[in-house]
């Protein structure tokens, strides 16, 4: 359509996902580096804000996570669900059934897992459980799992968890992977857990490396480092010999390709 | 209880109202920078309280609310400060601005019941969204004789800017044109003219300020002559930016707009 495309993207990010950037670029897009606070998802999207308060006539904002002010959670989570929808369309053919026991996908700020939730619901037989990043560890003070770490603030424009001090300052999150460090969930994620419709577990750097090795060497598919947590999720869900399980394989790890060099030794 | 806003704009004509960041450059430069700008002639300050990730404002602000808080500012040591803030600006009215997160974390009643008790007149809190104010904010605001004072830029709609009107009893902020705080593109100035003219039109009840990328005495002139005053902001906090004596800078700077 010849519309021009700014995409604002964290310093950090733009080194730790070259290919992504190669990509964008040369699609067309301007990719704009973003050098406040932690100079990653969280400092883009003020960045991504702030160019929309700019120029607010011949710009329109957009954002592909489930964060952010009314209507842009309830719009990337309509568009994502076609995930869940093929989901059902698959399990009836492989499996007899619509419905699994178990829905895994990896939660930053929760585009992918709002999409694999969300023909499932309504659906209270069906465990959807949500993998955050807990960096070197939960209360290593090195993590982004907000679902434990988080209390209810402002972020982005909606009320929802938040990693912050006491004084209601947001506090800078960590994660190896870039879509899973955020400080926040979307506001869809933080209800679905208040009310006990989601299950969060939380995966540290290594053990999402360890998953990357594992499926690379069991599948021969290279995940994406957020996928990974996901797929380091499957030991712990508890699930038995004949449960459905689908987890969303939400993005390939090539990527992430010069991370899993630098880290070969926890790969092998 | 007396007020100040009203009276200060009854009274005076082509107000300035200075903003800056508590605790920037040094965490207990706030009443000192508070003392000396109303000496040189302020006609109102807004005291910005720093957070972390200020959406609306731009590079300049965004630096002094970090230094601010690296400097330890938050909003009880800033109370605690602002103990003094009657004694140093005497009958001047007072506005604190900032986001809304740390205001939910103090505690939304608590907060408006320390800011009256040390003088603040009223509160701009540009994220809070407009039908939580009516819902929640606006008996507590009344409850402590707090005012509200709500932005207007050249997008917002006639409607809603005459909600805004009747909401508030303070004043109304106008946004000079797109973008955040300290913004250094002007808009397209026949295009500002309209925007200024529609709303000096409108015959609202409550007096205008323009603020945003106000930076120097031309530009306040400009303002004055299409609203009740300006707001700086950015421009002070430059001028604040590697000084040794930051009050005596903030005088300097508010002399170079007032001069006649």
């Amino acid at each position: 359509m010849g519309f021009p495309c700014v995409v604002y993207m964290g310093a950090t990010d733009i080194e730790r996902q070259a290919p992504n950037v190669a990509r964008m670029r040369l699609l067309g897009a301007e990719v704009r580096s973003v050098t406040s606070g932690s100079q990653t998802l969280k400092d883009a999207t003020n960045e991504a804000i702030r160019d929309w308060i700019a120029n607010p006539v011949d710009t329109h904002y957009i954002i592909g996570s489930v964060v952010g002010p009314h209507p842009y959670p309830d719009l990337v989570a309509r568009l994502q669900a076609v995930i869940s929808e093929e989901m059902r369309k698959q399990l009836l053919e492989k499996t007899g059934s619509e419905l699994p026991q178990f829905v895994v996908a990896c939660v930053g700020g929760g585009s992918n897992a709002a999409g694999a939730f969300y023909h499932f619901l309504d659906e209270p037989s069906v465990r959807l459980i949500a993998v955050e990043a807990a960096g070197h560890g939960i209360h290593s003070g090195h993590s982004a799992a907000t679902s434990v770490l988080g209390t209810p603030g402002i972020i982005h424009g909606s009320r929802t968890l938040l990693m912050q001090d006491e004084h209601g300052q947001i506090t800078e999150p960590y994660s190896l992977s870039a879509g899973l460090d955020y400080p926040g969930i979307g506001p869809l994620h933080a209800y679905l857990g208040a009310v006990g419709r989601s299950e969060f577990i939380a995966i540290t750097d290594d053990d999402a490396l360890a998953a990357v090795s594992e499926c690379s060497r069991l599948e021969g598919i290279i995940p994406a480092l957020e996928t990974a947590h996901a797929l380091a999720a499957l030991g712990q869900l508890g699930a038995g010999p004949d449960d459905v399980v689908v987890i969303n394989l939400s993005g390939r790890g090539d990527k992430d390709l010069d991370t899993y060099l630098k880290n070969m030794d926890k790969l092998t | 209880m007396n007020n100040r806003i009203a009276t200060a704009f009854a009274s005076k004509t082509n107000l300035l109202n200075t903003y800056f960041t508590a605790g920037y450059p040094r965490l207990h430069d706030t009443i000192p920078l508070a003392k000396a700008l109303v000496d040189a002639g302020a006609d109102i300050l807004e005291i910005g309280m720093p957070f972390s990730d200020p959406l609306a404002d731009g590079p300049v602000i965004q630096g002094s609310s970090t230094v601010a808080l690296a400097n330890g500012m938050n909003l009880p040591v800033l109370f605690e400060q602002l103990k003094s803030l009657r004694a140093a600006v005497a009958d001047t009215p007072v506005l604190l601005m900032g986001y809304l997160n740390p205001v939910m974390q103090f505690g939304a009643e608590a907060f408006l019941q320390q800011a009256a008790e040390v003088g603040v007149d009223g509160l701009i809190l540009p994220d809070l969204p407009l039908d939580e104010y009516e819902e929640t904010y606006h008996p507590l605001f009344q409850k402590y004789g707090l005012k509200a004072v709500f932005l207007i830029t050249p997008q917002t709609s006639e409607e809603r800017i005459r909600r805004l009107d009747a909401l508030s009893e303070a004043f109304l902020y106008l946004v000079s044109g797109p973008g955040t705080t300290g913004g250094t593109t002007l808009p397209d100035a026949e295009v500002q003219q309209r925007y200024f003219e529609r709303i000096a039109a409108m015959n609202l009840k409550n007096p205008r300020l323009i603020g945003f990328g106000i930076a120097n005495k031309a530009g306040f002139d400009r303002a004055c002559a299409h609203a009740d005053g300006a707001i700086i902001g950015s421009a002070l906090i430059q001028a604040l930016q590697g000084v040794d004596d930051a009050p005596a800078a903030a005088g300097r700077f508010v002399q170079g707009i007032k001069q006649v």
